[in-house]
């Protein structure tokens, strides 16, 4: 069973893959890219990692796909565009880095035993069966406290930002003072 | 229950889809699909690093996943108000022809 | 303060003219004529004073504690201390020294004395004196160094200030030309000069004076080595063959430079490194030959030329010439003291002579060819007298001086087996009698050609309006001096007469712990055959020259002796054309080389080299410059074509 779920979404997350990849309008690119996440997802949950997942559908699979559908359509570049390379051995060289890397991680990942069995002191992944959403925030909140408020910062900066670099520059007249258009 | 699937399979997909978000970044010009296969590649990164979690019984893995959700939300903003700005200027998101670096 | 303590202040001899210059180089236009002049004169006079002190403190000394290096080395402080090389500056007081500061501050004095009269009225009077006082304390540094590097700095000193005297009316274009002839030729050997000095300290270890007695134990061919390396230096500064160019062309400066620097005192210069380098020259088989060799040969040379000669001062340069060679004749085998003995008289009879010419230069407003003088005896007798004095002291009569200095190289070359070299040397005195017999005919004797001289040259005859004005004879301080110099040609001779054992050979006693005992002849016999073939010989040529010059010049004007060598005078008026030879050689072969080296070494080679090293470095650039695009797909693949490499490198270590 496991490994029907498995190849199913293998083959979702490869074909989205493929479609962002190659197909010509932005927009069926992002279509095809939450085809990706949502099967990423499933896979997540495949994995015992339930909260992960749930996180990945709100902020991914909505919030960033929704946000690049938002830009597309704001600027307006569904145009077609052209497959023609004008730079000469970009895509040859690209084929062929992107078929050492993936021989190599394949050797790496095969040729090793990763995981050595030791038991790592942060907590086990499902102990007790408390359920994974405990697990996870014990750990968030304990040995990751530090990284956790980091990130806060980081997004009041991202948010703002973002806000900085879309403005136009100067106000324009007749717009509302200290109000960032949208 | 659910019986797992040895952790190479998803080891294995991940490097694909890693690898295919990489070379549609060298290959694509437009800049927003040149974004979205940046997140193919994190995608990717964020399979491996759960299949991990799962393989060696560590939480941590999982963590790591959830801050690399909240850091990719902000990069994508920033990284589409870069483009929007960019586009005020040009009309074009086209990468090839942001040339000004060219030395 | 005993006598020791004395020698100790020895610096104060090189000090009081190098003072002198200092003050009048900074603020002599300030105090400006005539006291500059006598400010120079009396700080040489002072110098004289100092070194008649010091030779007394020396004489005081037993004998062989005179020439003791480590004790009677003045005060001083170390110049140069870099790793084993070490050079002191201190000045050495020992009999040689002493002797040269001695005639050198001396004629110096006199000499400066002198030019307080010929320099009236120059506008840079007190910058000539300021070159004066300069040249007298290189020289003196030369003669008093303690080590072969403080001579040498004296030496390029006593170059320079002849270049700057010799040029100082530089207004006139030969004179420039020739202070530079005179600097680049001595520079020819200086080169060997200082690679004797490099030489020295390589085998030797130090370049002091203390270590001369290490010589005998080089090898000869160092030591052969050293020893004609110093003499190339000697003949650039001593004007012999072939670097003696300079010298005629030298005549351009001020007569007092003339007779200070040209005849008494820097040319001397190479003789006496050779003489203080002399166990470099005794420890060689064959440098000495050589050197007597070159000397002999010189003093023919210059001699034959000096016959026919116009110009009064040019007959001075190639007698001066000629008389230098037999001082390296004398050193040449051996005879070291007879050297210094004849650079002692004729640095006063030399002398003499130039000022004596300076005189009738300056009676007759400027007038130096000979042909146009004559009978000057009336007007200006007591520069006749004196010039006559010296005449007979160079053509070497008994008793004057120039007799028992030029008959002692002679007898020296005899008994030392160098029958040619002797030879060669009477031919030489036969020469040089006649010329200068020739010499004082046309000038002071015979008719007065100076009244119209125009007419025996061609030059328009003088108007009622401007007469030919009557020659004058010097005012006093140019006449003291004449009269001074003149009583040392006839008595100089004193100095050394050569009956040792009555003990008279004063000079080759006193020099005797630096050059070592002087041979002397086998019996009085043979001293006095020898000394009798030499008068005779003097007084041949001086008769010959009575009998061509004693009417000075042929009815029609022309010289005598010049008409009767016909083609072959020419050759010898242009000095054998050696200038001329020189000036195509260089002009020819030597400046396609120099185009050679400019162009092609210079510019193809080294050039492009350095240039070629941009070029390549800029196409490199160029090419790599392709590589910034600007487009960061291409960035993007180099960071995954970095990443592939990666991780290639690990998985083909981790796996294998």
């Amino acid at each position: 069973m496991d490994y029907v779920i498995f190849f199913a979404c293998a083959a979702a997350v490869l074909t989205g893959a493929f479609g962002v990849v190659l197909a010509r309008n932005p927009v069926h690119s992002a279509l095809w890219l939450l085809l990706t996440l949502v099967s990423v997802a499933v896979l997540f949950l495949q994995l015992e990692a339930a909260l992960v997942a749930a996180i990945q559908i709100v902020v991914y699979a909505s919030a960033i796909v929704v946000l690049f559908l938002f830009v597309i359509t704001l600027l307006g570049v569904d145009q077609h565009e052209s497959l023609a390379e004008t730079r000469p051995f970009q895509r040859p060289a690209a084929i062929i880095l992107g078929a050492l890397l993936f021989v190599s991680i394949l050797v790496l990942v095969h040729g090793n035993r990763w995981d050595t069995g030791a038991h790592s002191t942060r907590g086990a992944l499902d102990p007790a069966r408390t359920g994974n959403v405990t697990a996870l925030a014990k750990s968030l909140f304990t040995d990751f406290i530090w990284a956790f408020e980091i990130t806060a910062v980081l997004l009041v900066i991202a948010v703002v930002g973002g806000v900085v670099l879309a403005r136009r520059s100067g106000q324009r007249a007749g717009a509302p003072a200290g109000e960032p258009p949208s | 229950m659910i019986a797992w699937v040895t952790p190479t399979y998803y080891l294995t997909l991940a490097a694909a889809l890693f690898v295919i978000g990489a070379v549609g970044l060298l290959v694509r010009k437009n800049t927003l699909v040149m974004f979205m296969c940046i997140e193919l590649m994190l995608n990717a990164a964020n399979l491996t690093f759960v299949s991990y979690a799962r393989a060696l019984n560590d939480i941590s893995g999982q963590v790591i996943v959830f801050f690399t959700l909240v850091v990719a939300a902000a990069e994508v903003a920033v990284g589409l108000a870069i483009i929007v700005a960019i586009f005020r200027r040009r009309q074009d998101v086209t990468a090839d022809d942001i040339d000004i670096l060219k030395g | 303060m005993d006598a020791r303590d004395l020698l100790h202040l020895a610096w104060v001899i090189t000090v009081l003219p190098a003072i002198g210059a200092v003050v009048l180089l900074l603020v002599g236009k300030r105090i400006g004529e005539p006291n500059a002049g006598w400010l120079a004169t009396t700080l040489m006079g002072l110098s004289f004073v100092a070194s008649v002190i010091a030779f007394f403190a020396l004489h005081s000394l037993p004998a062989d504690q005179r020439t003791d290096f480590a004790r009677n080395i003045s005060q001083g402080f170390t110049w140069i201390r870099v790793g084993g090389f070490q050079v002191e500056f201190r000045f050495y007081v020992d009999p040689l020294s002493s002797t040269m500061t001695l005639f050198i501050t001396g004629v110096g004095t006199l000499i400066h004395l002198y030019s307080l009269g010929y320099m009236h009225g120059d506008p840079r009077y007190s910058r000539f004196f300021a070159y004066m006082n300069l040249f007298a304390a290189s020289m003196l540094t030369l003669v008093l160094g303690s080590n072969f590097l403080l001579t040498f700095l004296g030496w390029e000193g006593v170059g320079l200030c002849s270049y700057l005297l010799i040029s100082f009316w530089f207004e006139r274009n030969a004179a420039a030309v020739a202070g530079k002839k005179a600097f680049v030729t001595n520079r020819v050997g200086d080169y060997g000069f200082m690679l004797a000095m490099f030489l020295i300290f390589q085998h030797v270890g130090t370049l002091s004076y203390g270590a001369l007695n290490a010589a005998p134990h080089l090898s000869q061919t160092t030591v052969t080595a050293i020893a004609l390396l110093l003499f190339l230096g000697a003949v650039g500064k001593s004007a012999q063959i072939p670097l003696h160019i300079w010298l005629p062309d030298a005549m351009e400066g001020p007569t007092p430079v003339s007779a200070l620097i040209h005849a008494a005192t820097m040319v001397t210069a190479g003789v006496f490194l050779v003489v203080r380098a002399h166990p470099y020259f005794t420890a060689s088989d064959h440098a000495g030959t050589i050197v007597a060799w070159v000397g002999v040969i010189t003093a023919l040379f210059a001699a034959t030329i000096a016959v026919v000669q116009n110009d009064i001062k040019r007959v001075l340069a190639y007698s001066t010439i000629s008389q230098l060679g037999y001082m390296f004749l004398a050193a040449g085998v051996g005879a070291y003291s007879a050297a210094i003995f004849h650079m002692v008289t004729h640095a006063f009879f030399k002398a003499l002579l130039f000022l004596g010419a300076g005189s009738v230069i300056h009676g007759l407003h400027d007038e130096q060819d000979m042909r146009k003088m004559g009978g000057l005896r009336k007007f200006m007798p007591i520069t006749a007298s004196t010039f006559i004095v010296a005449w007979l002291a160079i053509a070497g009569i008994f008793p004057f001086a120039g007799f028992w200095s030029k008959d002692e190289i002679l007898t020296q070359a005899w008994i030392h087996n160098d029958y040619a070299l002797w030879a060669v040397g009477v031919v030489a005195a036969l020469l040089t009698a006649f010329y200068m017999t020739r010499q004082v005919y046309l000038v002071f004797y015979g008719k007065e050609r100076w009244r119209d001289a125009h007419a025996v040259l061609g030059e328009e005859a003088p108007s009622e309006a401007a007469p030919v004005p009557e020659p004058h004879e010097s005012p006093w301080p140019m006449l003291v001096p004449l009269g001074a110099l003149a009583v040392l040609s006839i008595f100089g001779g004193l100095v050394n007469l050569p009956f040792e054992n009555a003990e008279w050979n004063l000079l080759d006693r006193w020099l005797e712990p630096v050059v070592g005992v002087a041979t002397s002849p086998d019996s009085f016999v043979q001293a006095f055959v020898l000394s009798l073939i030499a008068l005779a010989v003097a007084g041949a040529g001086i008769f010959l020259g009575y009998r061509f010059y004693a009417e000075g010049l042929r009815a029609d004007g022309t010289d005598p002796v010049v008409e009767d060598l016909g083609g072959f005078a020419r050759v010898l008026e242009k000095a054998y054309y050696l200038d001329f030879a020189l000036a195509r050689f260089v002009s020819g072969p030597v400046t396609a080389f120099a185009n050679f080296l400019s162009d092609t070494v210079d510019r193809r080679i080294i050039d492009g080299a350095v240039n070629g090293i941009g070029s390549l470095f800029r196409t490199g650039g160029t090419g790599l410059r392709k590589l910034q695009t600007g487009i960061v797909r291409n960035y993007a693949l180099g960071i995954v074509l970095g990443a592939v490499l990666l991780m290639v490198y690990v998985a083909t270590r981790v796996t294998f």
